[in-house]
């Protein structure tokens, strides 16, 4: 009995979201008194063996050429077959976009039941248990796993990561996988961005910013504070910002640290992206804005005033002249 | 070529979110209810798109759920929409309705198959995968843009910090999002049409769901805004700095 996490990669490198996939499985897999095991498909740069210090016991490695691309076909094949052989009865994955394309098929082949957006811990004093967000961020369900074997889609920023001690024990697999029937004829990424859903803090800005010449309040102090940019759907629909910055509930779903929202008026569906945070900060010239119910601090005044000022007072706190 | 077009209800994105019976019960009383706004905007509006240019014959809607449901089916089809299924079953979890579709299409013998890329209210995105599976073909999830080319779809997807364009031959599930089509509004004769469009009532097939909702919590209230002089700026730096710890 192990509980295996799938560890995505982005670029030969194990995610941030998948990080904390395994130290949240780790954990599971304390509480039910088995092995965490880890599984990574493809080829990647980092030392496999230096993640047991998030808690990983063995990690599962296939790095046929075939897997550098995610299919879901063949990924779902694949860890079906590793799930089987090692005896896996919890499988957790982030709840990223490869996540969800995978897990959804994986719990049909094992007949696993499936719960995606997970914010906690199961509960197993009676079942097994897994709090959700439904409704957008509304409310959450508290779902039971009515199945032998378990798949839980771990929300990103909703578990930390901790590291302590350890070296896993790095076994090779061997896959035939079938000819991938997606091909992928084009790929076409930002480079040299933080990914948003995983930013840990993320500076947003909205129409009150009046034009994209000013964007530079968004981008300045999202340099300061290494953070990622964002947008309300106005701003992109627009096309004042990309689209991909969007968030909102037809937009990307966030959960960071500090979401810094600058002259947005939150809007119900655009809190629908964003009510996970942990901490909202609110500038908008509006008193009224119904951003100000949600948030943890703001300031009511003109952003081009504000902005400027707290700009400076992240660069002083940075060192930064 | 036959597209399918999976249909969902959803209270409406302003709907107050509330809870009864021992909080195991959504409040319903006073909800207005909508069709999926993903599966509405962008799954439904492309597949009459497709229909419209020519490259699509037939488009069927299929939705899981009881009577209640109909006035939402039938708002889909003044939109467009040859006919409509459901299968007369509560809902129950991603897999039971997976299963229901799933036995749908095997029927319809459909070349490709849209939903949309989640539900507003269960925010399972795991509908499109589990059909795939089901039926052993492939699925291309968040996609952007949907056009054919030849007997293969061309489809941009979302991928995490861009966008990625895959080639897949027929037949495919394919989840939709936002570029894929514009919202559009049904008209008079789309409404007056939509009445006379069959709409087939089919019985579910007999599953056992893999999960079930044992309770809900709506989140903690939040403390209030703290809220700082708009002259003094510097101060909410310092906040975030020494109170919160954010940065």
């Amino acid at each position: 009995m192990s509980v295996l996490i799938f560890l995505d990669q982005a670029d030969g490198q194990i995610r941030k979201s998948s990080l904390e996939a395994a130290c949240y499985g780790a954990k599971v897999a304390e509480q039910l008194g088995v092995n965490a095991e880890g599984i990574v498909l493809g080829t990647v740069t980092d030392d496999l063996a230096s993640l047991g210090k998030y808690g990983l016991r063995r990690v599962h490695s296939a790095t046929t050429e075939v897997f550098n691309q995610l299919d879901g076909q063949l990924f779902t094949k694949a860890i079906a077959d590793l799930a089987t052989a090692s005896g896996a009865t919890v499988i957790v994955f982030s709840n990223n976009l490869s996540g969800k394309a995978v897990a959804s098929r994986l719990s049909v082949r094992l007949k696993a039941g499936l719960v995606s957006g997970a914010v906690a811990l199961p509960d197993t004093s009676n079942g097994f248990i897994v709090k959700k967000t439904v409704f957008s961020g509304k409310a959450f369900a508290n779902v039971a796993i009515n199945t032998e074997i378990k798949i839980i889609l771990l929300n990103p920023n909703s578990y930390s990561i901790t590291i302590g001690e350890g070296v896993a024990e790095v076994a090779t697999f061997q896959t035939a996988p079938a000819p991938a029937k997606v091909q992928v004829i084009d790929v076409n990424k930002v480079v040299g961005e933080v990914p948003l859903t995983e930013a840990e803090i993320v500076v947003s800005g909205g129409r009150g910013l009046k034009g994209p010449e000013n964007w530079a309040l968004v981008t300045d102090l999202a340099k300061l504070l290494g953070a990622a940019t964002a947008c309300s759907r106005p701003v992109a629909d627009i096309e004042w910002r990309p689209h991909h910055e969007h968030v909102g509930q037809t937009g990307i779903t966030i959960a960071p640290n500090l979401y810094f929202a600058i002259g947005i008026s939150g809007a119900i569906q655009h809190l629908a992206g964003v009510n996970r945070s942990k901490t909202i900060v609110v500038i908008n010239k509006d008193p009224e804005a119904p951003f100000f119910k949600a948030a943890d601090y703001g300031i009511v005044g003109d952003v081009f005033e504000v902005m400027p000022k707290i700009i400076d007072a992240v660069k002083k706190l940075k060192g930064v002249s | 070529m036959k597209i399918l077009v999976c249909i969902s209800k959803t209270p409406d994105t302003t709907a107050k979110i509330a809870f009864t019976a021992n909080n195991t019960k959504f409040v319903a009383e006073g909800v207005q209810w909508i069709i999926n706004p993903y599966d509405e905007w962008y799954a439904l509006v492309r597949a009459i798109e497709l229909k419209e240019a020519g490259t699509a014959t037939i488009i069927h809607l299929v939705t899981v759920g009881l009577p209640d449901c109909d006035p939402v089916i039938r708002k889909a089809l003044a939109l467009g929409g040859d006919e409509a299924i459901r299968v007369n079953a509560e809902s129950h979890d991603s897999y039971y309705i997976a299963s229901q579709i799933a036995e749908v299409a095997k029927q319809g013998g459909y070349d490709l198959i849209f939903t949309g890329k989640e539900t507003i209210d269960y925010n399972g995105s795991s509908i499109g995968g589990m059909l795939a599976e089901l039926l052993d073909i492939p699925y291309v999830s968040l996609a952007i843009k949907f056009n054919m080319e030849g007997n293969d779809a061309i489809v941009v997807r979302e991928i995490e910090g861009g966008e990625e364009t895959d080639k897949v031959p027929l037949p495919l599930v394919v989840s939709c999002q936002k570029g894929m089509a514009e919202q559009r509004i049904p008209n008079m004769k789309g409404i007056m049409g939509a009445r006379s469009k069959p709409l087939k009532v089919v019985e579910p097939i007999d599953v056992t769901p893999l999960t079930s909702i044992a309770s809900f919590d709506l989140p903690p209230a939040k403390a209030g805004v703290k809220l700082v002089s708009a002259d003094q700026p510097e101060e909410l730096v310092r906040l975030l700095h020494e109170e919160a710890k954010v940065i």
